[in-house]
């Protein structure tokens, strides 16, 4: 594999117009994000009652991450620093509002009133100093404090990182229990170096973080432990309450995504110059169950 | 930039105490209908800054939105027809997002703002909090 991208420059520089380009035409890019933005929406665990939320996208860059979140109907603002990402992102026409913006900045937003947060392969990049003037720590406290005002009460921040190594991982967590979130680690597929993936669950305010912390899944895609692994590293890494992000995801099998989503895809999907099948009366009908 | 967004963000000049709201200069505005979802629009209504909300609309060229709202209003079509089109379906284009406290403008172009801070105004903002 390549060397991180961390190293070789400042975000602002290494997403440029072209590498803007190659990391949306990716299609393996553009499969991974998406698989990790759907776990990290059920992580997010929003309540399940039909209505659309007002959501952030943390270094949102081209919108693969937020195109989850338009998918499952939400609203969201979508934070980058490389203006190239955001450029992609106006060409595919994303949903979601843009800004550009440095979260080591910490977040302008008013206090209270998000429902919750989302940041996919992003957070990593705050742990370095691009600049004399830069300093990891009061970047990371200045991004998770301002984060933690402008959530509303109960809700979640998801973020899935590659931290380089158990230093990183601590400096981040460090920093959002400072700025008063609860919460932990989550860790998907642990024993796969490939596949293992690391999703920081966090939560504002008063939600118990028993009920917070939500199993990381295994090769079978069934939930698991890890916490050997994870006591010895970081105490505040609890996992507990194995059934309940199962639940959710039954759900959405179950229902589908219905006509209107399918609709809405097609024809996005048709903007973007892809061969679609055309819509019919058939189109995202019930079907009957089976196997 | 839809004014749901306007609505949320402030000045993240961290010296600034009254960062809320960003004044709009509005050079182009686009319109993009989209779908009304009531539910949603009664959720939001709650976390709208009302005044802060006509003022941006108004300097959007919209000028349906009653000075005062309540509540009740969200049992009426017409409002919550107006609500929706204000918070969902006018974009800010080009222009500047103004900071009520310092005067900086942060410029929008094709519907994103520049919110990025020089370092000098970050290190301040450090030296304070
Ligand atoms: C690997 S990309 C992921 C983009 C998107 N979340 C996705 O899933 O496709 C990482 C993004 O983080 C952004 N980023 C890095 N540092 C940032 C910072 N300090 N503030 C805002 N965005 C940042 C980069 O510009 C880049 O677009």
């Amino acid at each position: 594999m390549a060397s991180r991208p961390e190293v070789v420059a400042p975000p602002e520089i290494f997403y440029d117009d072209s590498e803007a380009r190659k990391y949306t035409s990716s299609s393996r890019i553009v499969q991974i994000q998406a698989t990790l933005s759907e776990r990290a929406l059920e992580l997010l665990a929003l309540p399940d009652d039909g209505i659309p939320k007002l959501l952030l996208d943390i270094g949102c860059g081209s919108g693969l991450s937020g195109e989850t979140l338009t998918e499952d109907g939400h609203h969201w603002i979508g934070l980058d620093i490389s203006a190239s990402m955001l450029n992609v992102a106006l060409e595919r026409e994303v949903e979601g509002d843009l800004v550009l913006g440095d979260m080591g900045q910490g977040l302008g937003v008013r206090p209270g009133v998000i429902d919750g947060a989302i940041s996919i392969s992003a957070v990593q990049w705050l742990c370095n100093a691009d600049k004399s003037s830069h300093n990891p720590r009061l970047r990371l406290k200045a991004f998770f404090t301002s984060l933690y005002k402008c959530l509303s009460n109960g809700a979640r921040a998801v973020f899935q990182v590659y931290p380089e190594n158990i230093d990183q991982r601590e400096l981040i967590l460090n920093a959002a229990m400072h700025a008063g979130f609860a919460g932990g680690i989550v860790v998907d597929f642990p024993h796969s170096s490939k596949r293992r993936k690391e999703f920081l669950v966090l939560t504002c305010g008063q939600r118990s973080v028993n009920s917070s912390v939500s199993k990381g899944k295994n090769e079978d895609g069934e939930s698991c432990s890890d916490e050997d692994s994870e006591d010895e590293e970081n105490q505040t890494v609890c996992i507990s309450d194995r059934h309940r992000p199962r639940k959710k995801q039954k759900r959405n099998n179950k229902n589908g995504k219905g006509k209107e989503w399918i609709l809405r895809k097609k024809e996005q999907m048709r903007r973007r110059g892809n061969a679609v099948p055309s819509d019919s009366k058939y189109t995202g009908r019930k079907r009957k169950d089976r196997f | 930039m839809r004014l749901l967004t306007h609505n949320m963000l402030s000045s993240n000049i961290k010296g600034v105490v009254n960062g809320f709201p960003l004044r709009i200069e509005a050079e182009k505005v686009a319109e993009k209908s989209v779908e009304m979802n009531r539910e949603f629009l009664k959720k939001m209504f709650q976390k709208v800054h009302w005044k802060a909300f006509v003022d941006a609309s108004r300097a959007m060229g919209y000028t349906e939105l009653p000075e005062k709202a309540d509540s009740s209003m969200l049992n009426s079509d017409e409002f919550l027809n107006r609500f929706h089109h204000a918070l969902l379906e006018l974009h800010l284009e080009e222009g500047a997002l103004v900071c009520p406290e310092t005067g900086r403008r942060f410029p929008v172009n094709k519907g994103i703002p520049n919110m990025l801070l020089p370092q000098e105004e970050v290190l301040l903002s450090i030296i304070i909090c």
